[in-house]
């Protein structure tokens, strides 16, 4: 390897400890605004904005039982498997002007795949747990896994599709190319309708990745008693409720590299490393209005689905505004 | 035994009824409401005694509950706090020395806090959290001044 190699190489590594400290930081910074939010909402004065981050302290500290009849190495695992899997995502993502760390390695097809690894873990975790209220969770989870997946990948698809035929022969699932040609600017009138209704549902299963109500059936605290994580405690739990956070930052990200990439930084014709850092604040704001939409408001105005009831409006509806989405665009190439 | 100092700032309560006539347990519900909101003090309600610091205990022990009680006060990860919240689970109340009562609850699990009343208020309630926040204080080994610092600042 040479010398300018290895440097990039060993770049690469610290740049991905700052993500990943970056990542958890951000991730539960947004958990306690959501947190506030949906307080203020209710109405309640709510939990100071640093909640979450003295929630994982406290759980750090706290004694981390192992049941008898669990299997240990699985249970153990699955909390970090799920961190890990959750902050390799971060590195796929471009954050506003700034590319991804490992942009050219990796597309938005294999960031499909990494968001179900947490769900996988969390299978197995609860699965593993020897518990009946785990185990009812585990299998939820699953029915809501291959639930989301099909609207989630008819959004891929559709946005690469079109991508495609508007400029044939790059990679048209890499995040960079994504960003840097939004689904607005490519297609018509009718193209705009159905790049909304992709919108609709990469929001619609956001709730779902990050269970949370209406789709929080896996955990469902009032009947199964914390579902999947009813036997976890301390360190695992904790590791368990930072992955969370991370995914929040993950699909908020997500929504917004694929359908709102803007920048406004040369709006105030500034350049160099001064627009870097307005689009970096500008990049936390849309965060910030995706969560509050896909996450907060949603989990404060409904009450949770039964399981059929989810998996029937994910299979079935969802699918159906996904591909309704993909044939608009379609109908509107064509013409 | 290790503590934390964020302990006293995210405490996770742990309901548990043990025969308890409902009274206090809609009360128990009702800090979560607009009013009390004690979300705002870092505590919540959770489902299962493995994520709880603090059981809140009601109802007078009945021989059916005994082994689950005991169970799931050995469930709860150390540190935790105990808090028997209403009068059947300080002294029995009206079922003291009833055939089928085998309580009250500190006969059977150590208490730290107990919060009279039936049914108790919920300002009784969070004051009651707020002794078990000194308990832990005083496991940590704080000194007595922080300890009436607290205790002052929620007078």
């Amino acid at each position: 390897m040479s010398g300018s190699g290895m440097l990039i190489f060993l770049l690469k590594i610290v740049g991905a400890l700052v993500i990943a400290v970056l990542g958890v930081i951000i991730g539960l910074f947004y958990k306690g605004v959501d947190r506030k939010l949906a307080a203020l909402m209710q109405s309640r004065v709510g939990p100071p904005i640093r909640q979450p981050f003295l929630d994982f302290f406290k759980l750090m500290v706290k004694e981390n039982i192992v049941p008898e009849n669990a299997v240990p190495w699985v249970f153990n695992g699955a909390p970090v498997l799920a961190l890990v899997s959750t902050v390799t995502i971060l590195y796929y993502i471009p954050f506003a002007s700034i590319p991804a760390l490992l942009g050219d390695s990796g597309d938005l097809i294999l960031i499909a795949y990494l968001l179900a690894l947490p769900a996988i873990a969390l299978v197995a975790g609860g699965f593993s747990s020897g518990s009946t209220y785990a185990s009812i969770g585990a299998q939820r989870e699953m029915v809501m896994m291959m639930s989301y997946e099909l609207p989630l990948v008819t959004t891929i698809i559709a946005l690469g599709w079109r991508l495609s035929l508007a400029y044939p022969g790059i990679n048209v699932f890499s995040l960079e190319i994504l960003s840097a040609n939004p689904i607005w600017n490519i297609v018509g009138p009718l193209g705009f309708i159905g790049a909304f209704f992709l919108l609709f549902t990469l929001a619609i299963v956001t709730p779902a990745e990050l269970s949370i109500v209406p789709f929080d059936i896996p955990e469902a605290e009032t009947e199964l008693a914390g579902g999947i994580l009813v036997e976890y405690s301390g360190r695992n739990l904790a590791l368990f409720e930072l992955a969370n956070a991370v995914k929040m930052v993950v699909m908020a990200s997500l929504t917004v590299v694929l359908f709102f990439p803007y920048n406004i930084a040369q709006l105030f014709s500034v350049s160099g490393f001064l627009a870097t850092i307005i689009d970096i604040l500008f990049f936390f704001v849309k965060l910030f209005v995706v969560i509050f939409f896909e996450a907060t408001f949603i989990r404060v105005a409904v009450a949770r689905l039964k399981i059929n009831q989810a998996s029937v409006s994910y299979l079935i509806f969802l699918s159906t505004i996904g591909l309704m989405g993909l044939l608009l665009i379609a109908i509107d190439y064509i013409i | 035994m290790k503590l934390d100092k964020y302990l006293d700032r995210s405490l996770w309560v742990f309901h548990l009824n043990t025969g308890s006539c409902n009274g206090c347990d809609i009360e128990i519900v009702a800090l979560l409401t607009p009013r009390y909101d004690v979300e705002r003090f870092g505590i919540k309600l959770v489902g299962s005694p493995k994520h709880a610091d603090v059981l809140l205990v009601t109802g007078p022990v009945n021989r059916k509950m005994l082994p689950r009680l005991k169970l799931i006060y050995e469930q709860t990860p150390d540190p935790k706090a105990v808090i028997v919240v209403g009068t059947c689970g300080t002294s029995g109340g009206v079922f003291y020395d009833s055939y089928n009562i085998v309580g009250p609850v500190d006969k059977h699990i150590p208490v730290d806090v107990y919060v009279p009343g039936c049914p108790i208020r919920p300002e009784a309630i969070i004051d009651g959290v707020l002794k078990a926040w000194l308990k832990l204080e005083r496991v940590r080994g704080a000194s007595a001044s922080s300890a009436e610092k607290v205790q002052k600042t929620s007078a």
